[in-house]
């Protein structure tokens, strides 16, 4: 022990005695080191920004869809039973701590009409203020709807940049009412141009309102009574597109009523209204799987499925995006990867030429270490150490001087660089690691000298 | 009583396929307590005799026997414990560490040393052996700033320093001028004559064998027929060197 620690204490003076050459030899080291750091960390920030982006096309994303409808072995396909209630979205909302957002989504459709312009929109959508947190989409002029305009199905929409210019074409479109299926809507945002999705669409070419809004004045209305609608074409404040008619399609009766019998029989939970869809978007991507099993939970519970029963909803993700995403980040580490590997490759020759020109320079030093009684092992171990201790101190240079370069990124480009304690980590043990795989050799050859060579090598 | 005993020792050197019989069968004892001269001109085998006396080198047949204990079948390890156990080495360059203290120099065998000594117990017995030598107050001087004379005392401390039995001299004073000659050959007398520590000075000078007791003749890898003791009679320990080197 006490020799260990004198051997230690042996290496550390003769690295004390030539500073400056111990100092320029881990330079090597020390630019690896700090280029591995600096280039995780800045790596680190560019995938984050990277993800983001690509976040904001909804990589993070989910879509809750009722499930499907069958009847002797005929499947009705997506959609055909409507299970999802705005109660399950507060619920997800609630309950699901991996879920950022959630809003629902009720589809209407129809013209629009303003002036004596008019134009079908691809997409009228229904929803929540939530939404588009959930699409990351902002606002460009004017203001989202709020909570209130859902809760009493407030006629208030926003409008994207297509309508906007197929309706307005340069007039100021907000506090105009446009109409909407006959309901008249009053236009109080427009949405940020989007551009076109993946597949072309255009992103731009829709109206986004209260589903309230959607689900009891337009399509409603279109479902259960055509005529009426039609006749009434006044609109905005006819008795018609009230709540008093909250349930739309109870004119209709396909199916005999159920008798009080049956109904005791059978008891479901009151459901006042469904939404087509709802659209989550989970905290972050590694939390996608994690929000999908709890909103899963979630509504099993809600809709009463028991255990082995088929979930009677469908959760889909944004695999696509998800696999670009991973693919970009993997490129950018593997890209890290490579180049810390050469630059420590680099600094760890140098270190072993070094230790080499050493070992020929110290030659009579080690034949007097070894006359005096130092066994090969004790030569072995004190060129090694110093090699170790080298690659130590440059390895802990080359973090700080890593961590200085990523602050200087964070500040000057402002990218959200973050210090990586698995990336510091590494750097110690692979500098140490390098010290002893480079550090190994000219030590051995050290500690084979013959003591009665090396006392007269000149 | 015997501190040496060599018995028929060879050492024969193999030069590709030539055989190079170096030693040719050495037999000879030294007690504890003698300053003896090694001489012999050069390529008489006189240092390869002293490598192998030294414990650096192992005989290619025979026995050597140091302090009682059979070391010329030890291993390379082996070697080094006894070399740090029992032997002091004095070189004729001094070998001192560059850019390192003189107490640091003398301390350094310790660091491959077993003995229940510590870092401060270490420390005081090198200032007592600088002390000896006479460089108390040059304990923190590096060799650059020492005379040759400091230099090789500072290396005779170092080779005290882990109280061994028997003490090498290479050519001690083939670096130094006559008066500093002088002084070192002193101080080794001195350190035989109150220390009772075995010299063995290596030399080819017969000025300098004068110092010691007997002399061990090497010639042509033996020793030469009658060489033992005929050059020290009459040497009082208390002669200075100054006679010496001029008879």
């Amino acid at each position: 022990m006490r020799t260990a620690v004198r051997t230690f204490q042996t290496s550390l003076r003769a690295l004390r005695r030539n500073i400056m050459r111990s100092l320029l030899t881990c330079i090597g080291i020390v630019i690896g080191i700090a280029a591995v750091i600096a280039m995780i960390e800045i790596g680190n920030g560019v995938s984050t920004l990277t993800a983001r982006s690509i976040a904001s096309l909804g990589a993070n994303n989910l879509l809750v869809l009722p499930g499907q409808a069958a009847s002797g072995g005929v499947s009705w396909g997506q959609g055909s039973v409507m299970t999802l209630t705005p109660q399950d979205v507060d619920a997800i909302i609630r309950e699901c701590a991996a879920v950022r957002v959630a809003a629902p989504e009720v589809r209407g459709s129809g013209q629009v009409v303003y002036g004596n312009k008019n134009w079908i929109p691809m997409q009228i959508t229904g929803t929540t203020p939530a939404w588009l947190e959930v699409r990351n989409w902002q606002i460009d002029e004017g203001a989202d709807f709020t909570d209130q305009d859902v809760r009493n199905s407030g006629k208030v929409c926003i409008i994207g940049q297509t309508i906007k210019r197929e309706l307005f074409g340069n007039e100021e479109p907000i506090g105009k009412d446009i109409r909407v299926a006959n309901v008249s809507l009053k236009v109080v945002g427009v949405l940020a141009r989007k551009g076109a999705n993946m597949f072309g669409g255009d992103q731009d070419d829709l109206i986004v309102a209260p589903w309230t809004t959607i689900k009891y004045r337009i399509s409603g209305r279109n479902q259960s009574s055509n005529a009426s609608a039609q006749s009434s074409s006044s609109g905005a404040s006819g008795g018609v597109n009230t709540l008093n008619n909250l349930y739309p399609n109870s004119s209709v009766q396909l199916y005999p009523a159920p008798s009080d019998v049956q109904a005791a029989d059978t008891p479901q939970p009151i459901r006042f209204t469904n939404v087509n869809s709802i659209t989550t978007s989970a905290r972050s991507s590694d939390e996608i799987p994690q929000a999908m099993k709890q909103i899963t939970s979630v509504l099993r519970e809600r809709h009463h499925l028991r255990e082995g029963e088929a979930d009677d909803f469908q959760i889909r993700d944004m695999t696509e995006l998800m696999n670009t995403l991973t693919s970009t980040t993997k490129l950018i580490e593997t890209l890290l990867i490579i180049v810390a590997g050469i630059s420590l490759v680099v600094g760890g020759v140098g270190i072993m030429n070094i230790m080499l020109v050493s070992v020929t320079e110290r030659t009579r030093e080690i034949g007097l270490r070894m006359a005096v009684g130092a066994r090969g092992a004790h030569i072995l171990w004190q060129f090694l150490v110093e090699a170790i201790v080298l690659c130590l101190a440059g390895g802990v240079m080359g973090i700080a001087m890593g961590r200085g370069a990523s602050l200087a990124v964070r500040m000057v480009l402002s990218w959200p660089t973050a210090v990586s304690v698995p990336a510091i980590v590494a750097s110690v043990m692979v500098s140490a690691t390098i010290g002893i795989i480079f550090g190994f050799y000219p030590a051995w050859k050290a500690s084979r000298l013959d003591p009665i060579e090396a006392l007269r090598y000149e | 009583m015997e501190l040496i005993r060599l018995d028929n020792i060879t050492k024969t050197y193999h030069l590709g396929e030539l055989d190079v019989p170096v030693l040719k069968g050495i037999t000879l004892s030294i007690n504890r307590g003698e300053l003896v001269a090694l001489m012999g001109a050069s390529g008489s085998g006189k240092s390869t005799l002293m490598n192998i006396l030294g414990c650096l080198d192992h005989p290619t047949s025979g026995q050597y026997w140091l302090d009682g204990e059979e070391v010329s079948n030890l291993s390379s390890d082996g070697r080094a414990r006894v070399r740090n156990k029992k032997i002091g080495f004095v070189f004729q360059n001094f070998n001192l560490l560059p850019r390192t203290s003189a107490l640091e120099q003398v301390t350094m065998p310790l660091t491959y040393t077993h003995a229940n000594l510590s870092e401060s117990e270490g420390r005081e017995r090198a200032k007592a052996l600088l002390e000896r030598v006479g460089l108390g107050d040059r304990m923190h001087h590096q060799p650059s700033q020492l005379s040759g004379g400091q230099q090789q005392r500072v290396a005779i401390a170092r080779a005290l320093i882990n109280n061994p039995p028997l003490l090498f001299a290479d050519e001690p004073t083939g670096n130094l001028d006559s008066k500093t000659s002088r002084e070192v050959l002193q101080m080794f007398q001195r350190l035989n004559e109150e220390e009772g520590i075995t010299i063995i000075l290596v030399t080819h000078d017969s000025n300098v064998a004068a110092t010691a007791k007997r002399a061990i003749r090497i010639s042509d890898g033996l020793i030469e027929a009658g060489a033992f003791g005929d050059i020290s009679q009459g040497h009082s320990l208390a002669a200075t060197p100054a006679e010496v080197v001029r008879s």
